[in-house]
């Protein structure tokens, strides 16, 4: 909350352990208090039912409430200690309005139905305040009030019903094995979020929702002190929208071939041992040549090429210019679209739109405006087709009714468009890992995201990765370090040859997807399976200081 | 009721210590008020406001310690409070680093609040945005941009008798202009404690000026050219290593300021002799916290001394460790500048780039502070002196530390903000040689 922190915290992050930016921690709370249920959905409906008149009465022509309550639990810890057991509760009422056809937003934590009213009448004052300098009045696409509904995310077992030292005892095994493995460091942490969301419009909508996302993570970094040079391996977990079954890991979930990778199911314990013997590895690998391979990346790795350069420039709000002044706008500009012609990659690229996908960070059944959400094609067979909009966006391209990519990241900040999963579908024929890996003569296989950069239109970026594999005529020859490839969106969408079939296919994500001003986090997730690029430029990042 | 006085502030916290039982307790108060317009395509697009008050208490049994914390005042919940914190210690493992708490110390006051800023109001700042609207319009350009103003006050005491305060007001503007065929875009970002310093029209005039001569870029070949970086786009490169002061990060072998072999850079020369870096809680011109959270003063102290590693961080529990003195974190940075104007940086160059802003720059290795990212906003070829035309964007990968021992020149040390942390620094205008650029960009 205060700004006079971030260079502590920023400091603690660098070569460390770097933790998402989560919003929203809120207030620490006993653990036991995860377990009580909240306030009952008959009040829920009461206090909304307060905002909604007060705005209406005070002259709003639309207004939405949502009333959320929000769990974290943060366990973090460094070799063979805890650094730090964070149990966060959130609580409070968001109130949007429409008046005098401008929006309106006001926020409080007292919920109270006195304190809801003033809320809502700060809301439409906002609204009225900000109509003296807008022009077009906001036009919202039609929606059908649900009634009274609900949903959950579809979990065996949630996180916060596991005791606290369950899971420290995880993480110090974890640290344990590191540490026993040569490591001079390890971070390790478990971050559980619960989202329950009680959304209320004037269109007669009563949706009541129970969210649940999970994230082990962990980083092993080894030293060589001699030289100084220093080498770190993330896991090759997920943040999942799932419950603490996560972690129970189970055979038909890994995935075998140079290191094991993880499907619904995460081996912690056997990732860190994996993760220590890579960094050696590391220490000792070949400086990459630069120049141009083909790249055969894994989910675990492409995940976040997709995030950058697919699900960012194919947001809507994007496109129209509302992120102009932060996020930047993006290349595939209206006319792109309207063209039906436009080659975003080659035939074999088929990306999907998705809010459904069980296990995914961004599944749920309602958007934060109220609207049931689906799934739908952005780019088919290589052309775009389609964006990623909101209720006051849908007319824009022709649409009648909104995609359901509305969401806030806690109770206090206003909803906008933020993206779906974003997935890449995988290849129609059956073909496996290696089979694509044989026909490679000069090529680098990649596990893993690291670092990454894209430019506000997203056509340049640069991705590194974990780990990098030297494939030279069709065989892996070693491992590589100092990679990084830099490309233009379009271009390397094109040079796409080969998907593996969907039995490669898995999800990787964030839950710190940034957007807005003031910024807002989002979580969400990217599926697919290994993919083969070719001709891709590589450069070598290693430098003297 | 967001923001309380130094008195009142005080009497809270000493009534909540009056319940405490544990060995040691650090009560602490802080709160937020204010609000903040977005708006693109020149008309508004959202609008919110922000009211805060939280009241933390963290109570130690021996060296176990739990925090709990709450935002509501009457009498049963302080006392609620304080039994949680208290439950919670008892149930938490030993923490190794535990460090006592400190005494009292007579911390100077921060110069960080200005009533003006304080006294802003949903129209005032709906006012400055139809300025800026109004300054884009007649540049015949398109307006996107941000304006938030925050008054935050924070306050501790502890049981050892340690009371400190502080109070301040930020105001941050950020406008981005683009004309409507897509071609040319234009950005200036503005940070003060004082909202009378702040010309939302002025801004946006410059932001209109660089939109409409950055349109019809050239291209030109990447590669390692000397450039002019404007204070905005020096100050998000340099932020991402002011971040890496911390000497625990350094001895433990994972930061650029760790030496080979072991142990830290202090007392190295790591940049260029015309780089001094220093932080001053109380500048004139970049006012800041005079205390932090440890409870230690914050006073000027030099970070680097004519290229030299002077001083890092360290924490009470890191300077225990090693046997030093604990260094605060710097709560603003300051790096000392020459007399020259950017015109006449501009004037002395023979063949150059003219940043104007950076742009998604993130780290791509640990070891040398290797940083990626790409220019953005106007980015122009300089000539004999001259700036010749617009080119298009280019994807650098430089490494702070590089960049500061290949200064040319500095020119006049500015209020200048970050764009990521939205921080204000004092950074001046730098020219450096051999900037690596490794491709183009056709973004705008």
């Amino acid at each position: 909350m205060k700004r006079k922190d971030f260079i502590q915290l920023s400091a603690m992050g660098l070569g460390a352990l770097v933790l998402p930016n989560l919003p929203a921690f809120g207030t620490p709370v006993d653990p036991s208090r995860f377990l009580n249920d909240g306030i009952d959905v008959k009040l829920k409906k009461q206090l909304a039912d307060v905002a909604l008149n007060t705005a209406r009465s005070k002259g709003a022509t639309y207004a939405d409430v949502r009333i959320g309550r929000y769990l974290n639990q943060f366990v973090v810890t460094r070799e063979a200690r805890v650094q730090n057991i964070a149990n966060a509760e959130s609580f409070g009422v968001g109130i949007r309005v429409i008046a005098n056809g401008c929006w309106g937003f006001a926020a409080t934590n007292t919920v109270t139905k006195e304190a809801i009213a003033k809320a809502a009448e700060r809301a439409v004052a906002v609204a009225k305040a900000n109509s003296r300098v807008t022009t077009t009045p906001v036009q919202l696409a039609p929606q059908k009030g649900y009634g009274e509904v609900s949903w959950k995310t579809p979990i065996v077992q949630s996180a916060f019903t596991i005791p606290v030292k369950d899971k420290v005892d995880l993480l110090l095994n974890v640290n344990s094995i590191a540490m026993k493995g040569g490591a001079n460091f390890v971070n390790s942490a478990i971050l559980a979020i619960n989202e329950q969301k009680y959304f209320a419009s004037t269109d007669g909508s009563y949706i009541d929702q129970d969210i649940h996302r999970l994230f082990p993570t962990f980083t092993v970094t080894k030293i060589d002190r001699a030289s100084g040079k220093f080498e770190t391996r993330k896991s090759l977990s997920s943040p999942v929208g799932m419950g603490y079954e996560y972690l129970t890991p189970t055979a038909d979930n890994k995935v075998g071939g140079i290191v094991t990778r993880y499907k619904d199911r995460y081996d912690m314990l056997e990732d860190v041992k994996n993760a220590t013997a890579d960094v050696d590895q590391k220490l000792k690998a070949k400086s990459v040549e630069p120049g141009k391979y083909d790249l055969v990346l894994d989910p675990s790795h492409l995940w976040l090429t997709i995030h950058e350069s697919v699900a960012h420039p194919t947001e809507l709000d994007r496109v129209l210019g509302y992120e102009a002044n932060y996020a930047g706008t993006s290349f595939l500009t209206l006319d792109k679209w309207k063209s039906r012609n436009f080659q975003f990659g080659s035939k074999l690229v088929n990306v999907v739109a998705d809010k459904l996908q069980p296990g995914s960070l961004g599944a749920v059944g309602y958007d934060d405006e109220g609207v049931q959400c689906g799934q739908w094609d952005l780019i088919k067979d290589g052309v775009l087709v389609n964006y990623q909009a909101i209720r006051d966006q849908a007319h824009i391209i022709g649409l009648d009714h909104s995609q359901g990519c509305c969401y806030a990241q806690s109770w206090a900040d206003v909803q906008f468009q933020r993206m779906p999963n974003v997935s890449l579908q995988p290849g129609k024929e059956k073909l496996s890992v290696d089979d694509m890996i044989k026909n490679v003569e000069k090529g680098i296989y990649i596990i893993g995201d690291g670092s990454f950069s894209i430019d506000q239109q997203r056509y340049n970026f640069q991705f590194g990765g974990q780990t990098f594999y030297e494939i030279k005529d069709g065989k892996i020859a070693g491992m590589l370090k100092d990679v990084a490839y830099q490309a233009n969106t379009q271009e390397f969408w094109n040079s796409c040859t080969a998907i593996a079939d969907k039995s490669d296919y898995r999800l990787g994500g964030a839950f710190n997807d940034g957007k807005g001003q003031p910024g807002q986090s989002n979580a969400v997730s990217h599926g697919s399976s290994t993919t083969r690029f070719n001709g891709v430029n590589v450069i070598n990042t290693a430098r003297k200081i | 009721m967001a923001i309380f006085k130094k008195e009142a502030a005080k009497a809270l916290l000493q009534k909540v210590l009056a319940h405490s039982k544990a060995d040691e307790c650090e009560v602490s108060l802080r709160g937020e008020e204010g609000g903040n317009i977005r708006y693109a395509r020149n008309a508004i697009s959202t609008a919110g406001d922000i009211d805060n008050t939280i009241l933390s208490v963290t109570s130690y049994f021996g060296k176990r310690s739990g925090t709990a914390t709450i935002n509501e005042f009457d009498d049963a919940a302080l006392e609620r409070v304080v039994h949680r914190a208290e439950e919670l210690a008892r149930l938490a493992p030993e923490n190794p680093e535990y460090m006592p708490l400190r005494g009292p110390v007579d911390f100077k006051a921060s110069k960080t609040y200005v009533p003006a800023t304080a006294a802003i109001t949903p129209d005032t700042r709906a006012d400055a945005v139809a300025q800026s609207i109004q300054a884009a319009k007649e540049a015949q350009l398109e307006a996107a941009g941000f304006i938030e103003n925050t008054t935050s006050f924070s306050a501790i005491l502890n049981s050892k008798g340690l009371f400190a305060y502080e109070t301040d007001t930020n105001v941050v503007f950020t406008i981005t202009t683009r004309n409507s065929a897509g071609t040319g875009s234009g950005f200036a970002a503005r940070g003060f404690n004082d909202v009378s310093r702040l010309d939302t029209l002025a801004a946006t005039r410059i932001a209109a000026a660089k939109a409409n001569s950055s349109a019809g870029a050239k291209a030109i070949e990447p590669g390692k050219y000397t450039v002019i970086l404007e204070p905005v786009a020096a100050t998000y490169m340099l932020e991402n290593m002011f971040r890496g002061l911390d000497a625990r990060n350094a001895d433990e072998g994972r930061s650029f300021m760790s030496k080979p072999g072991g142990g830290n850079r202090i007392g190295e020369q790591l940049m260029d002799d015309k780089v001094t870096i220093y932080s001053d809680p109380f500048h004139p011109d970049l006012p800041a916290d005079t205390w932090n959270r440890e409870g230690f003063p914050l006073e000027k102290t030099t970070w680097i001394d004519k290229g030299v590693v002077k001083n890092l961080a360290y924490s009470q529990y890191w300077a225990k460790n090693k046997g030093v003195q604990p260094v605060p974190m710097p709560s603003n940075i300051i790096m000392e500048g020459g007399t020259a104007t950017l015109e006449e940086l501009i004037k002395s160059t023979e063949k150059g780039i003219l940043v104007s802003r950076l742009w998604y720059i993130r780290l791509v290795d640990a070891q040398t502070l290797l940083l990626t990212g790409l220019t953005r906003d106007g980015t122009f070829y300089i000539e004999n002196g001259e700036i010749k035309y617009p080119i298009k964007n280019l994807r650098f990968n430089e490494s702070p530390v590089i960049m500061l021992n290949n200064v040319e020149a500095l020119g006049k040390t500015e209020r200048s903000l970050s764009i990521e942390s939205y921080r204000s620094f004092l950074i001046p205008p730098m020219k450096i040689r051999d900037f690596t650029f490794t491709s183009l960009s056709d973004a705008i």
